[in-house]
């Protein structure tokens, strides 16, 4: 590599250590995005000023050099999710992946039907996607989910009829880390000649996708949630049993095969496909790590707090992921007592709607519980001592604000809040 | 969200925590918001019957940082006030004090509700407190 660049480790950006050799901030919001592998930024450097070329440039070496970094990805990310290269179109992210597969389905079938299937834990990717369909003429189940935040497959079945054209519900899910049961929900679909696309933004990478056994038709792919850059993601689009057809909904030079117009985001895809192989080799060892601090957190957690409660299967989860709720304290206000660490809260103080969160909501989470809740999300490059040092940071807080809490005072005197008339009630 | 340093500094330190006696005809408790809106704040206030002067004032609050320090604040303000002059004070003060965003200026509101709330039933107290009063029934 000629260019003259130092990689930056890929730690966040330490400002202070404690006395334990922790950096601080520690970044612990991996659902958000996830800090890019310096494997990775090594791997695309060559392809912003060297290899500059148009993948599309099919004249000269500049084009061919690009195109040959664009086709190494398509293979790692294809071999990744058990696909063939032909099946890999490369996007801006699993946004436009989702709005292409969804958009893309409903208007290449819709003679055959109008009628499309999503859950209301899917990301606002699917969501909103599926409510501008309605605006022309579709109609959308939004299925619930159980408490454990699993659809359930008969409700799946229940709501398919003959004008049923695509059911998409996502792998994992953003909040929660709850993994579906996208077996059955592909083998149900198949059954009926429905296609199934599913949002994999954050479980390719992180658990074993394969789209033939998994009886996946389309899965959104993004790169900032599996250590790549931001700004590229991929769709895939099965070719063969059954063959899928999707309108495009950006028309141009008709790049990758017609689907998706755009001059190739070549640096982006080439990270992309790099995560996807170091994903693809460190998967068993990783996750297994991943589940072991997130364990490991959640056991320091419940061993020092009382009335904490999980958010989510436990079984079916992501092995990064811990979703908590903490009675009687405002997740906004906990997040102020641990500001030297990045996590996520479906408190409505964070969220730019003032509602919290509708996924804790679906799973019949009170919304008092549901402005109590902190997202941790569990890395690559968290260590045991960070878990360690955020475990203690949430319980000195959360004494401390609980102590500051009238909810906790009246659960203490033995008043039950759901008796209490609040004033504020009518809001 | 940023928060003011003054929001900071009332979370990191906040002035009058705690709990005094509601069943005392001194006392005056406001307590005002709702768990499912994720506020609640409960104000005391301790009145001295001969001046109407509130010479004590506690607060806990659930709720976010600027929720918290809307709170503290109010207690800090109220305490050395006669009732009158504590009903005076209005939410958008706390707003100028904090310099709380307009996403927060509920939480002004709340503190001022709870003011409002604490010396209703301090005043509810004094009437129905009457030992006259108590005994005609």
């Amino acid at each position: 590599m000629s260019t003259d660049v130092k990689i930056p480790q890929a730690d966040t950006q330490a400002h202070s250590t404690n006395g334990k050799g922790v950096k601080l901030p520690i970044y612990m919001d991996n659902h958000a995005t996830t800090p890019m592998d310096p494997r990775v930024l090594e791997e695309m450097l060559p392809y912003f000023m060297e290899k500059f070329g148009n993948a599309a440039s099919r004249n000269h070496s500049f084009g061919w050099a690009a195109e040959e970094g664009v086709e190494t990805a398509r293979e790692r990310i294809a071999k990744l999710v058990g696909a063939t290269t032909k099946e890999i179109i490369f996007t801006s992210g699993a946004t436009e992946s989702d709005n292409l597969a969804i958009k893309g389905v409903a208007e290449m079938y819709r003679e055959k039907g109008n009628h499309i299937i999503t859950a209301v834990t899917e990301h606002k990717a699917v969501l909103d996607t599926c409510k501008r369909l309605e605006k022309y003429g579709y109609r959308v189940t939004y299925m619930p989910v159980q408490k454990d935040g699993l659809v359930d497959l008969d409700d799946l079945k229940r709501a398919m009829d003959d004008k049923t054209i695509l059911v998409t519900i996502m792998y994992a899910n953003n909040e929660i880390g709850v993994i579906q049961p996208v077996v059955e929900i592909g083998k149900l679909c198949h059954e009926r000649g429905v296609i199934f696309h599913t949002d994999a933004t954050q479980a390719i990478g992180k658990v074993p996708v394969d789209v033939v056994k998994q009886n996946i038709d389309l899965a959104s792919i993004s790169g900032h949630k599996m250590y790549g850059p931001k700004g590229v993601g991929a769709l895939y689009v099965r070719r063969k049993n059954p063959r899928v057809q999707l309108s495009a909904i950006i028309d141009g030079g008709g790049h990758e095969r017609g689907m998706r117009s755009g001059t190739l985001n070549v640096p982006g895809i080439v990270g992309l496909g790099k995560a996807c192989a170091i994903a693809q080799e460190e998967m068993p060892q990783e996750s297994c790590r991943l589940a072991g601090l997130r364990n490991r957190l959640r056991d320091r957690i419940m061993g020092r707090l009382d009335e904490v409660y999980i958010n989510g299967s436990m079984d079916h989860r992501l092995p990064g992921n811990l979703n908590i709720s903490f009675a009687y304290v405002e997740g906004e206000s906990l997040l102020m007592g641990i500001n030297d660490i990045a996590v996520s809260s479906g408190s409505a103080c964070t969220s730019a709607t003032l509602e919290p969160s509708y996924v804790l909501k679906a799973l019949g989470t009170g919304d008092d519980l549901a402005h109590s809740s902190i997202r941790f999300g569990i890395g690559r490059f968290n260590t045991e001592a960070e878990v360690d040092y955020v475990a203690d940071r949430v319980i000195e807080t959360v004494e401390r604000l609980r102590e500051l809490s009238p909810l906790y005072e009246m659960a203490k005197e033995g008043i039950n809040l759901k008796d209490v008339k609040w004033a504020g009630e009518a809001h | 969200m940023s928060y003011s340093d003054k929001v900071i500094d009332h979370y990191n330190h906040p002035r009058n925590v705690g709990s005094m006696d509601k069943s005392s005809t001194d006392v005056g408790t406001g307590l005002v918001g709702a768990p499912e809106c994720g506020d609640v704040m409960k104000l005391q206030i301790k009145v001295n019957p001969q001046t109407n002067v509130i010479e004590d004032a506690k607060f806990k609050t659930f709720g976010c940082g600027s929720a918290i320090a809307s709170s503290s604040l109010a207690t800090e303000w109220v305490k050395g006030k006669t009732v009158d002059e504590a009903l005076a004070i209005k939410n958008m003060d706390i707003v100028k004090e904090l310099s709380l965003p307009p996403v927060k200026i509920h939480c002004s509101v709340l503190a001022e509700d709870a003011i409002r709330a604490a010396i209703g039933d301090w005043k509810k107290k004094q009437e129905t407190g009457k030992p006259v009063a108590a005994e005609a029934k």
